[in-house]
């Protein structure tokens, strides 16, 4: 029996973040229900393949939309079309505003045992910038509520180059997140993606330079490993054995499926996406999808990825390039870009930050 | 036909003072071309010129003027290119006429141009006409410019026709001095044939059509004739002349006509300007004198700037030298360009005009290097080398003497601006020989200059510090001995051969500051620091440092959607095909052009 990941798109918000390109729509009700009942037919579709499933999540969107009666029926069709393995990752990314303890207790039957809270600061200023809904005590309460309720397992996101955002700033988040009882940050750096709102209202004119931004990013890796935090990925720490097993799976080429509007999948040898329209989506007896990739985890793609990782890319699993790699690693890590211990590559913090370059000049 | 019907002239005149209005407006007198088929400027026919304002290549075109004697005459209009580069283009038509009319600016007066034009007129002993153009012009001082015609030239000007080519004003009396002033051609038909070749040009239907100046004799359709530079023979196909749009084959061509040949020639190469055309079976005694082999004097290597285009290149450049035998080209390679052309052109604008065309017409997008002249170098051993690429110039150790081509350079101006141009010249290391003043307010200015020091841009700058006011010319005049050393720029620590030039020693230290400015600004910063040095020998003289990117990451990766990190990938695959990879440098083409354009 082959393992996957199962990914969700919930496709609803209450409101559209200015920096937010992934796909959502407005919340209704009666979408919600038809949703629901699409992603059961589509999990259900897969019945037949035996798959056993070890990581969900439900991603967005704003997943904690979903009302607990409806969790529940999508995990209990995740359980009846795969099999869940007992020690399963299940997470949920939920807005801080819309936590309550109903809600918990409602995610927490329904199987879910991760939480991933869209924090992003936790400084006034910078959530209103961002068009968040939630106050920095908010979000505090919003996590310990769940830690209280018994979550284990709480990621929050942290948002840095901010406009105006200072290293001082960024270390005050930083201290005021990891007091709280999470085991997980995965925090990014701002970027103005076309078509969002930040785009067409020039936030990218006011973000701060690349060297700031790169000053920002260094400062941020250091306070969070000596948080206690590691870092594991680009843009994701965690307290040692809280790594996210879920989105590991995509940086180490393994299978997952994606149902839901935009959803993208790695299964059955191909990468394809589904059609990113709602409407359609709750209208087909199954979701509409188009192929990405005919064959992927291709050596380029593996390495890409692999390196986006802080345990590396083997040699060993690209012998044909081995050399051609080992060339180019002097000057690597001459420059403190990467780290080489005869056998795995990887990068450091200043190499993640240079990551497409110095991606670019190993496997080209 | 009876010769004292022919007229055969030229029009000289600087840019922009109205040459072409002045032909066009012939044209349409004579009734040449009706006016509805009249486009502007009729006889400029490449894009180039037309923009530029210059007549690249020569042209002749045939024209019927019935006089205010009564009598019908049959006119030839010869259009001379009017740049220094083709001067030997210029002196060849002007061989083929009896006249020149000479069009000055009413309100800009005499420029170098004209003057040296002029000069050359008066050499090859052309009856020269002066016609004072753009009377209608609010500025215009028709007395003050034929005055100094008089004074300048030391030609009757004071009843110069008064003329607006561009409203038509007056045309009519510039075709009676060309019945009335410009004598008649001479020559005999029955003589051995002797044709003066003063242009040709490449016809994909036709072959080689050379344009000739009889000068002597009668040339046939079945006629073999020789051409007696290179010693072949070619067979008549067409002789005839042109109108003002196309060949009308009449035939044959007698003493004092001018028209053209088609002989199915396969290469220019044959038919070299300046060549005496005779008959092969009854040739002349001796060829027409004044013929040489035009050669080159600025060279420059021209690559492709996608690697894949050489083969396209190779193409573009041997369809412009069917049209243009001055244009040379060979192979080369560059450690850092690639395979690309080392090319040789006449001058300057000759050199802008091939680029331009190379680029434009056969839509190539191209790399050039720094130009270069010949050096002549003599070995401590005696040996003598002619050095017009810098990657060729010999080990210092190895060299007794070296010298650099120097040309005469005369500067027309008004007098406000000596003073820059003096500064300017002084600071290209020019020699000042004398200044005269034209009149009151304009002055000439002769100076000997290192033909390397105006190669780069001294005109663009010259220009731009006389407000555009001075005109510039000059000639060669052989070498001198010069302190000259070979500057190489280093990239990372490596050599980049495209980059290096050769250079007065006192000026490499400024020359190396700026490329090395220059470089920082038009490399992007990238994964490793690029260091930037100008080394002579060994030597470093000038360094500059482009530091490394700090941040090139997409942080998001994410849902399990690497599409847009996969099309990252494949846009940087892209764009490294743009930049030159010079160990783990990658440079744009923008900056090897940059370096190029140091003060401008």
């Amino acid at each position: 029996m082959s393992d996957t990941g199962i990914y969700i798109h919930v496709p609803f918000c209450a409101r559209k973040c200015g920096y937010c390109d992934f796909y959502s729509g407005k919340y209704s009700r009666e979408d919600s229900e038809g949703y629901v009942k699409a992603v059961i037919r589509n999990l259900e579709s897969f019945s037949s393949e035996e798959l056993s499933a070890s990581t969900v999540y439900f991603g967005g969107g704003t997943p904690s939309l979903l009302s607990s009666q409806q969790l529940r029926l999508i995990m209990d069709s995740v359980r009846s079309s795969f099999q869940l393995l007992p020690e399963a990752e299940i997470t949920l990314e939920a807005n801080p505003s819309t936590i309550n303890d109903e809600k918990l207790s409602g995610m927490l039957e329904a199987g879910i045992n991760r939480l991933s809270l869209g924090v992003q600061s936790m400084n006034s200023d910078e959530l209103r910038f961002l068009g968040r809904s939630h106050s920095p005590e908010r979000a505090e309460k919003a996590v310990r509520d769940a830690a209280a309720a018994g979550f284990g397992n709480i990621s929050c996101d942290l948002m840095t180059a901010l406009p105006g955002q200072t290293e001082e700033k960024l270390l005050c988040s930083i201290d005021r997140l990891s007091e709280l009882p999470l085991q997980h940050i995965s925090a990014y750096i701002l970027k103005v993606e076309e078509g969002t709102p930040f785009f067409h209202s020039g936030v990218g004119e006011i973000l701060p330079d690349d060297d700031s931004s790169a000053q920002l990013y260094l400062t941020m890796v250091k306070a969070l490993e000596e948080r206690g935090f590691m870092q594991y990925e680009v843009s994701n720490f965690a307290r040692p054995g809280f790594e996210s097993r879920h989105n590991s799976r995509y940086w180490k080429c393994q299978d997952y499926i994606g149902i839901g509007p935009s959803a993208h999948s790695c299964h059955g040898g191909k990468r394809y996406a589904a059609e990113a329209d709602i409407r359609s989506f709750i209208a087909s007896p199954l979701q509409e999808v188009y192929v990405t990739d005919e064959s992927p985890c291709g050596f380029e793609e593996y390495s890409m990825l692999r390196l986006r990782l802080k345990e590396g890319l083997r040699l060993e699993d690209v012998q044909e390039h081995r050399s051609d790699i080992e060339k180019k690693l002097p000057q690597l890590m001459r420059e403190g870009y990467a780290e080489f211990d005869g056998e795995t590559v990887s990068l450091t913090p200043k190499g993640f930050l240079m990551s497409n370059s110095v991606i670019e000049y190993l496997i080209f | 036909m009876a010769n004292d019907n022919i007229r055969n002239f030229c029009i000289i005149a600087h840019i922009d003072h109205g040459k072409s209005t002045l032909a066009d407006r012939i044209l349409e007198k004579t009734e040449t071309v009706a006016i509805r088929d009249m486009e502007d400027q009729l006889l400029d026919n490449m894009d180039i010129e037309r923009e530029r304002g210059i007549t690249i290549k020569a042209r002749a075109v045939r024209l019927k003027y019935t006089a205010k004697d009564g009598k019908d005459y049959i006119f030839n209009l010869i259009d001379t290119p009017g740049h220094v580069d083709f001067n030997y283009e210029v002196s060849r038509s002007l061989a083929a006429c009896e006249g020149a009319i000479l069009v000055v600016d009413a309100s800009q007066g005499i420029e170098a141009q004209t003057l040296a034009n002029t000069y050359l007129a008066i050499e090859h002993d052309l009856e020269v006409v002066p016609v004072v153009n753009k009377i209608d012009l609010p500025s215009a001082e028709p007395e003050r410019v034929c005055n100094e015609v008089e004074t300048v030239i030391g030609i009757p000007a004071m009843d110069a026709p008064r003329i607006s080519a561009k409203m038509g004003t007056n045309i009519e009396e510039v075709l009676e001095r060309i019945v009335t002033d410009i004598p008649a051609p001479k020559g005999d038909p029955e003589k051995p044939l002797k044709a003066l070749i003063f242009d040709s040009y490449y016809d994909s239907y036709k072959g080689v059509i050379i344009y000739v100046r009889v000068k002597e004799g009668t040339v046939k359709v079945g006629d073999n004739i020789r051409l007696m530079a290179t010693g072949s023979v070619f067979n008549v196909v067409e002789a005839g002349f042109m109108d003002a749009t196309s060949l009308v084959n009449n035939g044959s061509l007698e003493a004092g006509e001018v028209g053209y040949i088609a002989a199915s020639i396969k290469s220019i190469g044959d038919t070299q300007v300046g060549d005496t055309v005779t008959n092969d079976e009854r040739p002349c005694d001796e060829p027409l004198p004044g013929y040489r082999k035009v050669n080159p004097m600025v060279f420059s290597g021209i690559y492709p700037a996608d690697g894949a285009k050489y083969g396209d290149l190779r193409e573009a450049l041997e369809k412009l030298q069917l049209n243009d035998a001055s244009l040379s080209f060979e192979p080369e390679t560059s450690i850092a360009l690639g395979f690309g052309f080392r090319c040789g052109f006449l001058g300057l604008l000759h050199m802008e005009i091939i680029q331009e065309r190379l680029e434009r017409e056969y839509n190539l997008d191209l790399i050039t290097t720094a130009p270069s002249v010949i050096y002549k170098v003599t070995m401590t051993n005696g040996e003598v080398q002619y050095i017009d690429n810098p990657t060729n110039y010999p080990d210092p150790a190895l060299i007794q003497t070296a010298e650099e081509p120097m040309v005469k350079a005369s500067i027309l101006s008004p007098s406000d601006y000596v003073g820059n141009i003096m500064e300017l010249c002084q600071d290209r290391r020019g020699v000042f020989k004398d200044m005269k003043y034209l009149d009151d307010t304009r002055v000439e200015l002769h100076y000997e200059l290192p033909l390397n020091e105006i190669v780069y841009d001294f005109f663009d700058v010259l220009k731009s510090r006389t407000k555009g006011y001075a005109s510039f010319d000059y000639e060669m005049m052989g070498y001198s001995p010069s302190k000259l050393v070979k500057l190489d720029i280093l990239l990372n620590g490596e050599v980049v051969d495209a980059l290096s030039f050769i250079i007065h020693a006192d000026k490499a230290y400024g020359r190396a500051r700026k490329i090395a400015e220059k470089l920082k600004e038009n490399i992007p910063r990238q994964l490793f620091e690029v260091p930037i040095q100008a080394a002579i020998g060994g030597k470093i003289i000038a360094r500059e440092t482009v530091k490394a990117v700090r941040k090139d990451v997409l942080a998001k990766c994410y849902g399990g959607d690497i599409t847009r990190k996969k099309k990252l990938l494949e846009k940087q695959k892209e764009g490294k095909k743009r930049m030159r990879q010079l160990g783990t440098v990658e440079v744009p083409q923008e900056a090897f052009m940059s370096v190029l354009k140091l003060d401008s």
